[in-house]
């Protein structure tokens, strides 16, 4: 079974047909969430009734805070797979993953910091998950530096491995930061399980813009494979 | 296999006694640092009360991050490092002596000076207590995740900075609780969940530090 998906799907040669005939597809669905997000979230949506047209920005930093750790989940369960199986192609996923990762924290960052000034009067604070998202991209860029002083391609993918899984400690501290202090970031607003918190016209294009980001992700990481895999001489 | 364990314990202990600036300089480091803010903020006892935990923690795990580096270097050099991995015990258990045998020689020091740096910043018994029992928890945990970055620039020459880079988001945790601690102790609040969760950060590094640290010690010595 293992080693049929890895012929079938993982092998460097398999992964670069199918990720051809996959992209476009993930590309048009990618724009139709997002053009959908964008204009129901901007135009459609009601306006806040405390925040007025301001709450629009959470469209954007709700759904990059989001993408941001989902990127960082995946670089670390490629990070397992990369040492454990040692499928090549993974390690090739976790190395493309950390540039977007980090793009996508400062993103975040940047947003809520803009999306704070009006809202809280400041431009940063030291609150729990402020902090937390500060050192989710502190540590994409170590990853990114260890990774760049390293010569041998092998050495360079398993130890960057290494810091990865070391790294996703930091996840849960993020994800529980605003429930175990209660700071002024909010807390979550979607649950899985409860209801959310969030009226239904603001919540649809939001879950699109989420969709959509990491549809985004999909597509940027898929490049960049291909890409590497070309570069490596894999084909 | 205890036996072994005991023996490096033992060997790396003496080792560094013969050599005595390799642990007295980190103490150095500890000591001065913490004297430098003092000088740099101005004697103001009440400020200097206040932010004296803060001080001590970034001075300590500031001296750890320096000296960790070091780690696996010299043994990486003289081939001592080739030999543990080669041998037939586990090498998860190995280099948990070695951990154990640096927090003994580089940490413990620190610790043991830091109730007099904490009276030189006019902190109570009260607190005074409880930075040593924060210390107890915390320095191994950072002894610990430094490893791991130790083993994995074991191969690289001249690395610098890297080490601090890589290590230092991983450390922020276990400064806040470990500072949170404190303040909660200098407003007489319950201490026992700061604790639990030090002593938690500190189950789980034990765990799974020394195994990553395995893995990038033969990663970086295959290189």
């Amino acid at each position: 079974m293992f080693h049929w998906i890895q012929k079938r799907f993982l092998a460097p040669k398999a992964f670069y047909r199918s990720s051809g005939y996959f992209l476009p597809w993930i590309s048009l669905l990618f724009i139709l969430c997002f053009s959908y997000g964008l204009i129901s979230g901007l135009f459609i949506a009601p306006a806040d009734y405390q925040q007025g047209d301001g709450f629009r920005i959470m469209y954007v930093h709700v759904p990059s805070a989001f993408t941001s750790m989902a990127i960082y989940l995946v670089m670390a369960s490629c990070a397992v797979v990369t040492l454990v199986w040692r499928v090549k192609i993974a390690a090739i996923c976790m190395s493309c993953s950390a540039p977007i990762g980090a793009w996508f924290t400062f993103l975040a960052l940047i947003t809520g910091s803009i999306w704070g000034k009006p809202m809280w009067g400041t431009w940063w604070i030291w609150d729990a998950r402020l902090t937390s998202v500060l050192i989710l991209l502190f540590l994409y860029l170590g990853f990114i530096a260890l990774q760049s002083v390293m010569a041998d391609q092998q050495t360079r993918d398993r130890t960057g491995a290494v810091i990865a899984i070391v790294g996703v400690i930091n996840l849960p501290i993020i994800h529980y930061s605003v429930i175990w202090w209660n700071t002024l970031h909010q807390g979550p607003s979607i649950s899985q399980f409860a209801k959310p918190a969030i009226a239904t016209p603001m919540l649809n294009p939001l879950l699109a813009m989420i969709a959509a980001f990491i549809l985004f992700y999909v597509v940027i990481l898929f490049l960049r494979v291909r890409n590497q895999i070309l570069l490596r001489k894999m084909l | 296999m205890f036996k072994s364990f005991l023996t490096i314990i033992q060997h790396e202990i003496r080792v560094t006694m013969r050599q005595a600036f390799s642990w007295i300089t980190p103490l150095l480091f500890f000591v001065i640092v913490v004297s430098l803010f003092p000088l740099a903020i101005g004697p103001d006892e009440t400020l200097l009360r206040k932010i004296a935990p803060g001080i001590i923690w970034v001075a300590a795990l500031l001296a750890i991050l320096i000296s960790i580096g070091n780690l696996f270097r010299t043994d990486a050099e003289e081939g001592y490092l080739d030999l543990l991995l080669l041998s037939p015990h586990s090498l998860t258990l190995l280099v948990c002596s070695k951990i154990f045998s640096y927090w003994f020689t580089h940490c413990l020091p620190l610790i043991l000076v830091s109730p007099l740096l904490g009276l030189l910043l006019n902190l109570t018994s009260h607190e005074e207590l409880t930075l040593i029992i924060t210390l107890l928890l915390g320095t191994p945990v950072l002894c610990l995740l430094g490893a791991v970055g130790a083993g994995l620039v074991v191969g690289i020459r001249g690395h610098g900075l890297l080490l601090p880079v890589l290590i230092m988001p991983l450390y922020v945790p276990i400064l806040i609780f470990g500072t949170g601690a404190m303040m909660a102790a200098s407003l007489h609040q319950p201490l026992n969940g700061y604790f639990a969760i030090m002593g938690a950060f500190l189950l789980v590094s034990l765990a799974f530090a020394p195994l990553l640290t395995g893995v990038a010690l033969r990663i970086g010595v295959n290189q």
